[in-house]
């Protein structure tokens, strides 16, 4: 099919019009990057060759970070400073953090959003999930543009369904922080349901069902000749993989009564019990067998009975919100034709199970739960790049998770526009003043299901001014609330007697001031400048070993031709080469390795020589 | 389907919700017309289709398509529609004023309260979503015949009960909710 393209103009451009363009599906556990190429969408591996990137970074003294299998090999050794699931903490405050007795971070209760101490200073969630973006990033530069100057034009980056304005917009600031350019943000369930519908050429309405390492969604969406309408989508975005593991880990140390543990021994249980639970999805038991730092083991058997009644609340509290979703798209479980899953965590076998009974119907599994979001990302992001053929012409329409509204009088919540309005959408309400002579009026601006302010998360305050002198109730203030195609509000206040006005783009209390941005930028810039310091280093001693490996081989077989001062002089540079690449300088080592090029040049010559004399007298010739 | 940089014209914002999906004034909507319609303006101005489009391309695809989600959602749901066809027949439905209702609706919406209050699960709770459904449906019936015939003021007094017995609607689902928790 892409043989041969004929295209309108304006609707596909020509090859060498193409824009680049990403879709990262970035993971509580895992993080992708996908992009479609020749019509296929597919996700890039890493040097390494996998396609998963763990989503953990550590941080070294000196501001050395290691991203992925690297930093996940020294979890255990150095937890305090190595972060797992950040995305738990995108746009959260201390008090929101899970279990934090059993986290070995040092946070900082910073305003807004919860930051963490370690060995390279104190890192906020942004920044940790941009040195992730910014790994994937360079993955999707080296797979897509080689060598070349061009750019990648815009990525399209995955958030849970349920994720609010807060962590929404940290989820835009880490992307920007890591160099990316944002087209899109899009629902974890919206991306796959595009991925599945696509592929599968699916009518009718379906249920995404997403449990990732630290969030759940459940969208319920119809499919029409091409239009994906999601209709309504619901979740727990503090509900994951992770509160199983934690569940197990919970339940090991009262089986082995274990006294309070240290933080690597405390991450050294939490990833057993991880590979347990992968363990436990595809057979009846498993063996926790792990040696603490004192000495003392733990050798527990689990059997799947064991795991499945252990977390069989974890299992429940995602049924309801997929019950709520049914309800608030009108529909019952017979309705639903299809149950795609998504994400790692449906692999155990009693989600499946529960999923099953709900709807009536054995779920879908024929899509690798860890990719179809980032393909379906990779798919979104070339068709909003404009490249999109004739035969790609589908249309997203999503919608808003969670209900805005503003504080009215006793903090209760007044809904301006509620929850599962197709996106973008706009509503204005009237209000009016309280009090005679009332000069100015607050709006607070909330998020959530809630009645009261209290309860719902907060996203800005601003205030009108200069309201003229009136009666008590005469003012008519129209509050208008408008939210853009990534779900993202601003708000703006009109008396309209008057004409007095205020405007707002939110930013949610808990997202970063720009000036905070700006910071990151500057940080990661320096740091930027490091890490092309730390790659020349690594690559100047990978050639110093390699020509000391060489050199050792040559003078093993052809001693013979070098006098005893210009053996002398090689065995010296060897010396040198091996003291300057113990060093941390990269340009110490290069100049080390080129004199040692200049002394064995000679003994090069004569090595040339005498392979040509022997292959000249009949000699297989196998190296020079 | 073509796509062209141009903007199409064919949201007009002066005109109304029916005009908008050329549908023909009335109470009763062809809802599958009306889905149809929407997802073939949607085609044309949604934000997906200008990201790479100028700024002021891109805010005008933006209100365009927030035109129409707003008909849509007024015309997919009875209860708005009819709000809206009282308020394009220039009258006001008075939802913020507290006027009187007839006696004999007010005890009926005490009956509906107090099965609610004494539903005890979840299949009771279904029970009197089922039981209000039918109530809804033939009240639907009613105000469709009432706009029919032009008679707006037997309609305006049709959709102040019908709010009421949205919310009770709305009540149920928040208390199954509730009882999932």
């Amino acid at each position: 099919m892409a043989l041969l393209q004929i295209s309108e103009p304006g609707e596909s451009p020509a090859p060498h019009e193409r824009r680049i363009a990403i879709g990262i599906d970035l993971g509580t556990t895992n993080s992708l990057v996908a992009t479609v190429r020749n019509s296929i969408a597919g996700v890039l591996n890493g040097e390494d060759g996998h396609a998963l990137l763990p989503s953990i970074v550590r941080y070294l003294p000196g501001g050395e970070v290691h991203v992925g299998y690297a930093a996940q090999a020294e979890q255990a050794r150095d937890p305090r400073n190595t972060v797992i699931s950040v995305k738990r903490f995108m746009g959260r405050g201390l008090k929101d953090v899970a279990y934090p007795e059993n986290s070995p971070y040092d946070f900082v209760d910073a305003p807004g959003m919860v930051q963490l101490r370690t060995a390279a200073g104190v890192k906020s969630p942004v920044e940790v999930s941009a040195e992730i973006l910014r790994v994937l990033r360079q993955r999707a530069e080296r797979a897509l543009l080689g060598g070349s100057n061009s750019e990648l034009y815009g990525a399209v980056i995955t958030v849970p369904a349920y994720f609010d304005e807060a962590q929404r917009q940290a989820t835009k600031d880490a992307a920007k922080l890591a160099g990316l350019n944002v087209m899109r943000l899009l629902n974890e369930p919206t991306a796959a349901a595009i991925a599945y519908g696509l592929d599968n050429a699916a009518e009718g309405v379906y249920a995404v069902f997403d449990l990732g390492g630290g969030t759940f969604d459940v969208s319920i969406l119809r499919l029409t000749r091409g239009v994906f309408e999601v209709l309504a989508t619901g979740g727990d975005s503090a509900l994951g993989g992770d509160d199983f593991d934690h569940r197990l880990f919970c339940w090991v140390i009262e089986k082995a009564k274990l006294a309070p543990l240290s933080p690597e021994d405390t991450r050294l249980l939490l990833a057993h019990a991880r590979q347990v639970k992968e363990h436990l999805s595809a057979h009846a038991e498993a063996h926790f067998h792990a040696r603490l730092a004192s000495g003392e083991t733990v050798n527990l058997v689990v059997t799947q009975e064991d795991f499945w009644d252990m977390t069989r609340t974890l299992v429940a509290k995602t049924l309801g919100p997929t019950k709520k979703a049914l309800r608030d798209a009108k529909l019952t479980a017979g309705d639903v034709k299809g149950v795609v899953m998504v994400g790692g965590a449906t692999r155990m076998p009693h989600v499946q199970r529960a999923v099953g009974e709900l709807f009536g119907q054995d779920p879908l599994n024929n899509l690798d739960p860890d990719k179809v979001v980032a393909l379906g990302a990779a798919i979104q992001a070339n068709a909003l790049a404009g490249n999109r053929s004739s035969e790609e012409d589908w249309l997203l329409l999503d919608v808003i998770p969670l209900s805005l509204g503003i504080e009215t009088m006793g903090g209760l919540v007044e809904k301006i526009i509620p929850r599962n309005s197709t996106i973008p959408y706009a509503r204005a309400q009237e209000f009016t003043t309280f009090k005679d002579g009332q000069s100015a009026m607050a709006v607070h601006v909330v998020q959530g299901e809630r009645e009261l302010v209290s309860d719902c998360r907060s996203l800005a305050r601003f205030e009108l001014r200069g309201l003229p002198p009136m009666a008590a109730g005469a003012a008519r203030i129209r509050v208008t609330f408008q939210v853009d195609a990534d779900g993202l509000l601003s708000v703006s206040a009109r008396e309209q007697s008057s004409g007095v006005e205020a405007a707002v783009a939110v930013k949610p209390s808990y997202g970063l001031a720009d000036d905070e941005i700006t910071r990151m930028l500057k940080d990661s810039f320096e740091h930027a400048k490091g890490d092309v310091h730390v790659r020349a280093l690594r690559e100047q001693q990978v050639e110093a070993e390699r020509m000391r490996e060489a050199v050792a081989a040559a003078l093993a077989s052809d001693a013979d031709l070098l006098s005893a001062e210009e053996r002398a002089d090689v065995d010296q540079a060897l010396a040198e080469l091996g003291a300057a690449a113990a060093g941390s300088d990269h340009r110490v080592v290069k100049a080390a390795i080129e004199k040692a090029n200049r002394v064995t040049g000679p003994f090069a010559e004569r090595r040339m020589d005498r392979s040509i004399k022997r292959g000249l007298t009949g000699k297989s010739l196998e190296k020079i | 389907m073509k796509i062209s940089s141009a903007m199409p014209a064919t949201i007009d914002f002066s005109q109304d919700h029916f005009e908008l999906f050329g549908l023909p004034k009335g109470f009763a909507v062809d809802a599958a017309r009306l889905d149809q319609r929407f997802h073939e303006l949607q085609r044309e101005v949604h934000p997906d289709r200008f990201a790479t489009a100028s700024d002021s391309e891109k805010r005008l695809s933006m209100q365009r398509a927030t035109r129409l989600n707003e008909a849509y959602r007024t015309l997919k749901s009875p209860l708005h529609r009819a709000r809206y066809m009282v308020e394009l027949a220039g009258l006001d439905a008075g939802m913020e004023t507290n006027t009187a209702m007839p006696a004999a609706f007010l005890a009926e919406q005490m009956e509906w309260r107090e099965a609610l209050e004494e539903a005890a699960d979840s299949s009771a709770l279904d029970g009197l979503e089922r039981k209000l459904s039918q109530e809804l449906k033939l009240r639907y019936a009613a105000i469709e015949a009432e706009f029919d015939r032009g008679d707006h003021t037997a309609a305006v007094a049709s959709l102040r009960q019908l709010m009421f017995l949205e919310k009770l609607r709305d009540d149920i689902a928040d208390a199954q909710e509730a009882m999932e928790h």
